[in-house]
């Protein structure tokens, strides 16, 4: 059995864990702000905010999602929030709402209410509010009538109303704005109280009780029979109807798969870390100081919210983002098969073909490890896709390289789209090993990557398109890497 | 003064065709397509579908009573397919069942046997073939032919502009209810009520009384759902008649994508003609269309394709041709702009192509050329009140043009791997239906006793913000407030043989007929208060709900007035008809006066290039605009702001990609492109002219649909323009969208592993195959 908040009720059902969010808002609930536009997460026209208590059982923090790529069992022991849990009394409108009828930011209003909710989540967040945040808040909504300048506008008058918003507590604030009605004030310890009572109730559960996790993060007889869900990003893209029919194992809200945490040189992640998270560890951005530059270009706020790293890998597409860069940082992974035994993999070897992988199908990634780049390494990330955001990349690619006096002394270079594995191209790689960072050496490894892939045409570009991209992409590596200048090429 | 929807919207109350409430015993249907895009149908055979668990009904083209035929212009489209088949996605059958799961699940069982015919996706093959959809048609003016010899100059080419997929946010779909006498009631997510009706009626058999089609809002329709939304709605109640039960029918994305038709690609030959002051002096242009498998409104669209080949410019001496082709592919349909886009990118392109071949600028050719006041188009209407070269000049002047061409040239100098382009897109568009007959529309207006006002008429909201606009007409006819105004849903029982909201035209159209309507209602008030009161009746006035007598409050109110009429029984309802005056055009000369105005404006945009990505942002659309007298600021920007994007998205990322069998490969949100938050321009700036508007308009205020989207086309050539000038030697072809892979391509051209000619192939049509792996 189920069970969460939908705005101020709480809901218990046996609905499929692995159907979606959507669906029972809209056909069980009977809320119909909620509006279908695409089911795969690409439109926006069905976001929802999830709120989720946090250890201390004091705050909420709520996320936007779209509710067609959000598995029901990912919405368990959450706030649901549906546009019909922050609308006003007697038709009166929230800030946000009235920002954007001031403006003149809805026309045929199919998309409307994404827009509200993802404003209403930026309002939401403990983050401060900036005109880039408030921009970002809305990168996942999609709208083919007003060309957004309106929508910015009115995203601009709120950013400004918001910066009168207190750093502590500001719910109060929110509510006493007219945000969000009153009732969230009560929701942390509605929240609380629900997991206090899942905690004490049972621990076995039905087959597709959320989190009836064992002590070792794996339920190990599901997970024989059933299938991994994680943010649900790419199967209920893949899948729908089979994940609701089947029984599935949860695993975006396991407590032991989450966090992000630095053991001596090397950093290990939870399976389950979706890259918003990677965006707010201190931890990642001090290795990584472009993270922020490279995820803007990986889908958009909502699916970076609830899509995970370990997603993405076994996703296994020849072009997933976070794949590329991974394997570039010389990734490996923990699997831990059915039976609790777990073995260490390299990242790059986990593919053995398109879509084929060197894992059992009982086989779960419970960590990922990488070594933290050094300052003095080289690193860059590299994505051009038809439209810059939220798409699929025509080629992308990464690179690391550690250098010495000058001279690079290991080197791995990863690319995606240009064969039918997200891949390594160890020739182009070492061919630079041993070498300044010249202008011939560069040359050399274009023209052996250009040896070591083997894009196919397709929707995303043809053969040629992907063998120049990549050949200029790794010359922007060395460009942003401060390698080469502008001059020198 | 708010658009009065968005209130609602925000709140998500407001009711689009998949939140009807469901009726208890309602059917799902779902559509069973070819999987073959040309073939025989040799049988279908729904055994295994109706043993599943919850299916009704699988219909076929044998179920249907009466004609299966819903072809609007011309009668060659089967509601479900007989015989052959002629696109993929075509519809073939209808499982009708007790939830949407099951209705969905049983489509794979349904096995339909084809016999595979050869396929065409290219209008020139289609063409060469003999396969169009109506006759050529050729809009000619002057002697092109007898004047090339006097040219100065004189250049030739090819253009090519892709497809654009609509991508309403809300799919297409339709609920349909039977009604007692055997007839059936739709509520239609449609931009034209009276198509499904008659369609429908003639599906079934029925006459149109006993079809009622009702529409309330569409979550976008840009006109794809102008004839498309018919073949939903007739299913549906096809279902609903055989079943005698509500059905429910709702395109998921990916149907839609598939089985729907799009704005037409284009494959056309220009050929220009200057004078040695650079006055274009003769023109010939040869447009072949993608038309698809069925007419469906190629013809129409075609035919606006030639009126505005020559976009805002006078030419003495034109000759238009255009082939609407038959091909494999679904059957093409209107698009905001409804060919004009096609026809003045094809125009532009001659325009750039005399420029760069002779070292100039375009704009040194495009400001010479501008229409001016009594000029001739080549369909022989003149320019009446024309602001063409107002709206260059106001342009030019207030967003200064010499200023952006020095700072984009000069960027250019100091920056290698960086390039900005910049272009001038003027525009003129012409208002009306190009079918006269079609330039008609009623109101029917109740005042209720207590004063408030229920206005219906043909026109469908879609975000256009027609609703508000009619509100605002019938507010300020009756000097009432807007408050008291409800526009109501648009249903075939209240207001009969509508037209569809298309053409821009549909406030002017909608909006005079309820101006006449109001103008009676309170002339019938007026009347009456100067019997009661003893006033005279050429003073009186109603202002802000006050009646004034020679500008002095009179002692009633427009409460009191409404009342007082009603008992004395006088008619507090009214049906007005408006028909726009002075229409004529004859199709077999191919001349007259089709439009009822022009409307005007011109568009500076500035993009940059990152020539090592081949990646590319536009900075800047600046826009001077003919709105007449704006009934409604802020809805006239939305559409401005709304539709230019929607144009550079045609122009810059949205590809259609077709492989050779007629599949359709970017079929979902996530291979098909449209603008985002980020990839529209930085600024958009929107200048209002000072234009006096005209007396065709609704109140003076100027049409506003449709001409924006075609300053989209600048995108186009500013990017031209910024890949010139990172290789200033680059033969880069007309050919649009220029996505980023043209771009790149253009900029490296050299670049090869494997020889190969298909970076400047025009058409992609047939040049990508499909694979498994992305």
């Amino acid at each position: 059995m189920l069970q969460f908040y939908l705005n101020n009720q709480l809901i218990r059902t046996a609905q499929p864990a692995g159907s979606t969010l959507l669906d029972f808002v809209r056909y069980h609930q009977h809320l119909k702000g909620t509006k279908i536009g695409c089911r795969e997460g690409d439109c926006g026209a069905c976001t929802v905010l999830v709120g989720e208590v946090d250890a201390a059982g004091e705050t909420v923090q709520y996320q936007s999602m779209t509710s067609c790529l959000t598995p029901l069992g990912n919405a368990h022991g959450k706030h649901v929030v549906t546009v019909e849990g922050i609308n006003q009394a007697r038709g009166g409108l929230t800030p946000v709402q009235q920002a954007i009828v001031q403006e003149g930011g809805s026309q045929c209003g199919f998309c409307t209410v994404g827009f509200v909710m993802s404003l209403t989540g930026h309002a939401l967040s403990t983050r401060p509010s900036t005109e880039a945040s408030v921009r970002a808040s809305i990168d996942g909504n999609i709208c083919r009538c007003t060309g957004y300048k309106s929508l910015e506008r009115a995203a601009t008058q709120l950013q400004e109303q918001l910066q009168a918003r207190p750093a502590a507590a500001p719910l109060a604030w929110l509510a006493e704005q007219g945000y969000v009605p009153r009732y969230f004030a009560d929701m942390p310890g509605k929240l609380q109280a629900l997991h206090s009572a899942a905690t004490a109730a049972a621990t076995g559960g039905s087959e597709t009780t959320a989190p009836a996790a064992t002590s070792n993060g794996i339920d190990t007889q599901a997970a024989v029979r059933a299938r991994i869900l994680g943010g649900g990003t790419d199967l209920l893209v893949q899948q729908p109807e089979h994940l609701r029919a089947t029984p599935v194992q949860l695993l975006y809200s396991q407590p032991q798969l989450r966090g992000i945490r630095q053991e001596g040189n090397t950093i290990v992640l939870g399976a389950a870390t979706t890259a918003q998270q990677l965006l707010e560890s201190e931890v990642m951005l001090a290795a990584l100081p472009q993270l922020p530059r490279y995820l803007k270009l990986v889908s958009s706020t909502p699916i970076r919210q609830m899509g995970t790293v370990a997603g993405n890998f076994i996703n296994a597409s020849p072009i997933g983002d976070l794949t590329i860069l991974f394997l570039a940082l010389g990734a490996e992974i923990e699997l831990q098969n059915a039976a609790g035994r777990h073995r260490t993999l390299p990242l790059t070897e986990l593919y053995q073909g398109y879509k084929q992988l060197a894992k059992t199908a009982d086989e779960q990634v419970t960590e990922i490890r990488f070594e933290a780049p050094a300052s003095t390494d080289a690193f860059n990330f590299e994505k051009v896709s038809k439209r810059t955001h939220l798409d699929i990349a025509s080629v992308n690619t990464a690179i690391w390289l550690r250098l010495e006096a000058g001279v690079i002394r290991e080197a791995r270079l990863s690319a995606g789209g240009v064969g039918p594995t997200p891949m390594l191209l160890p020739r182009a790689a070492e061919s630079l090993v041993g070498q300044p960072a010249t202008v011939e050496a560069l040359r050399r490894a274009q023209e052996l990557a250009q040896q070591e892939i083997s894009p196919i045409s397709d929707v995303r570009g043809t053969e040629q398109y992907k063998r120049l991209l990549l050949h200029q992409l790794l010359e922007a590596h060395f460009v942003e890497t401060g390698l080469l200048t502008e001059e020198q090429l | 003064m708010n658009h009065l929807d968005p209130n609602r919207h925000v709140r998500g109350e407001s009711q689009y065709l998949d939140d009807v409430p469901v009726q208890h015993g309602t059917l799902y249907a779902a559509v069973v397509e070819s999987a073959v895009a040309h073939g025989r149908l040799l049988s279908i055979d729904a055994t295994a579908a109706l043993a599943l668990p919850g299916v009704v009904h699988v219909l076929t083209a044998q179920d249907i009573p009466g004609e299966n035929q819903i072809g609007g212009i011309v009668p060659d489209e089967p509601l479900l397919a007989e015989g052959h088949v002629h696109f993929r996605g075509q519809p073939v059958a209808l499982v009708l069942a007790e939830s949407e799961h099951a209705a969905h699940a049983a489509l794979a069982h349904v096995r339909v046997e084809v016999e595979p015919l050869p396929i065409i996706v290219d209008p020139r093959v289609a063409a060469a073939q003999g396969e169009l959809l109506v006759p050529p048609r050729t809009f000619r003016i002057g002697d092109s032919g007898a004047t090339w010899a006097s040219c100065t100059h004189v250049f030739e080419g090819v253009a090519e502009s892709g497809g654009q997929e609509h991508l309403y946010i809300e799919t297409q779909g339709a609920y349909a209810f039977p009604t007692e006498m055997g007839g059936v009631r739709i509520v239609s997510s449609t931009q034209g009520p009276t198509a499904v009706q008659r369609h429908t009626a003639h599906v079934l058999g029925l006459g149109m009384h006993q079809v009622e089609v009702d529409v309330t809002r569409l979550g976008g329709g840009f006109g794809g759902k102008e004839d498309q939304a018919t073949p939903w709605g007739a299913l549906a109640a096809l279902g609903a008649f055989v079943a005698r039960r509500p059905v429910k029918l709702v395109l998921d994305r990916m149907a839609d994508m598939r089985m729907t038709g799009k704005r037409h690609p284009y494959s056309s030959d220009f050929k220009i003609g200057l004078d040695a002051d650079l006055k274009i002096v003769a023109y010939e242009v040869t447009f072949y269309q993608n038309g698809g498998a069925a007419a469906d409104l190629s013809p129409a669209v075609l035919e606006r394709t030639l009126f505005h080949s020559t976009n805002t410019y006078f030419i003495p001496n034109v000759t238009a041709t255009a082939y609407s082709c038959r091909t494999n592919l679904p059957p093409n349909t209107a698009f905001r702009g409804f060919g004009g886009p096609q026809g003045m990118f094809v125009i532009e392109s001659a325009i750039a192509c005399a420029a760069e071949r002779m070292g100039l600028a375009a704009t040194d050719i495009q400001r010479r050329n501008l229409l001016r006041e009594g000029d001739l188009f080549p369909y022989r209407q003149p320019a009446e009140g024309c602001h063409a070269e107002q709206a260059w000049d106001t342009a030019a002047e207030l967003f200064n043009l010499p200023a952006r061409r020095r700072e984009v040239d000069e960027f250019n100098q100091q920056h290698r791997w960086q390039k900005k382009g910049l272009a001038v897109m003027p525009i003129c568009f012409g208002i009306s239906f190009t079918k006269t007959a079609m330039n008609q529309a009623r109101a029917l207006v109740h005042i209720y006793t207590d004063g408030s006002v229920g206005v219906s008429t043909g026109a469908v909201e879609m975000g256009q913000g027609v609703n508000t606009k009619i509100a605002q007409v019938a507010a300020r006819t009756l000097g009432i407030g807007i408050g008291r105004i409800k526009v109501e849903s648009t249903n075939t029982t209240r207001v009969a043989n509508t037209s569809p909201s298309a053409a821009s035209a549909t406030a002017d159209l909608n909006g005079k007929a309820t101006e006449l309507a109001c103008l009676a209602l309170r002339e019938r008030l007026l009347r009456l208060a100067s019997t009661e009161l003893r006033l005279n009746y050429e003073g009186l006035h109603i202002e802000n709900e006050q009646v004034l007598a020679a500008g002095k409050p009179a002692d009633t109110t427009w409460e009191k007035l409404v009342s007082a009429a009603y008992w004395q029984r006088v008619n507090l309802s009214e049906n007005a008809h408006y028909a726009t005056p002075d229409l004529h055009f004859d199709a077999t000369t191919n001349q007259g006066y089709p439009f009822a105005y022009h409307v005007y404006g011109t568009a500076l945009t500035t993009v940059q290039v990152d020539c090592r990505r081949g990646t590319y942002e536009v900075e800047a659309v600046q826009i001077a605009h003919d709105f007449g007298q704006s009934l409604n600021p802020q809805v006239d920007r939305g559409q401005i702001e709304g539709g230019a994007v929607q144009g550079i998205g045609w122009m810059t990322l949205e590809e259609l990609v077709y492989n050779n069998e007629g599949r359709l490969l970017s079929n979902s949100l996530n291979a098909y492109k449209i603008p985002d938050l980020y990839s529209v321009p930085k600024v958009l700036d929107v200048h209002f002219l000072d234009t006096p508007g005209h007396s065709r308009a609704i109140m003076r205020s100027k049409a506003v649909g449709e001409p924006p989207l075609m300053y989209g086309i600048g995108a186009y050539f500013a990017l031209r323009d910024a890949v010139r000038a990172f290789n200033p030697n680059s033969t880069i072809s007309f050919s649009a969208p220029m996505t980023p892979e043209k771009v790149l391509v253009n900029l490296h051209p050299h670049f090869t592993t494997t020889p190969s000619d298909a970076w400047n192939s025009p058409a992609p049509l047939t040049s990508v195959t499909t694979s498994a792996a992305s």
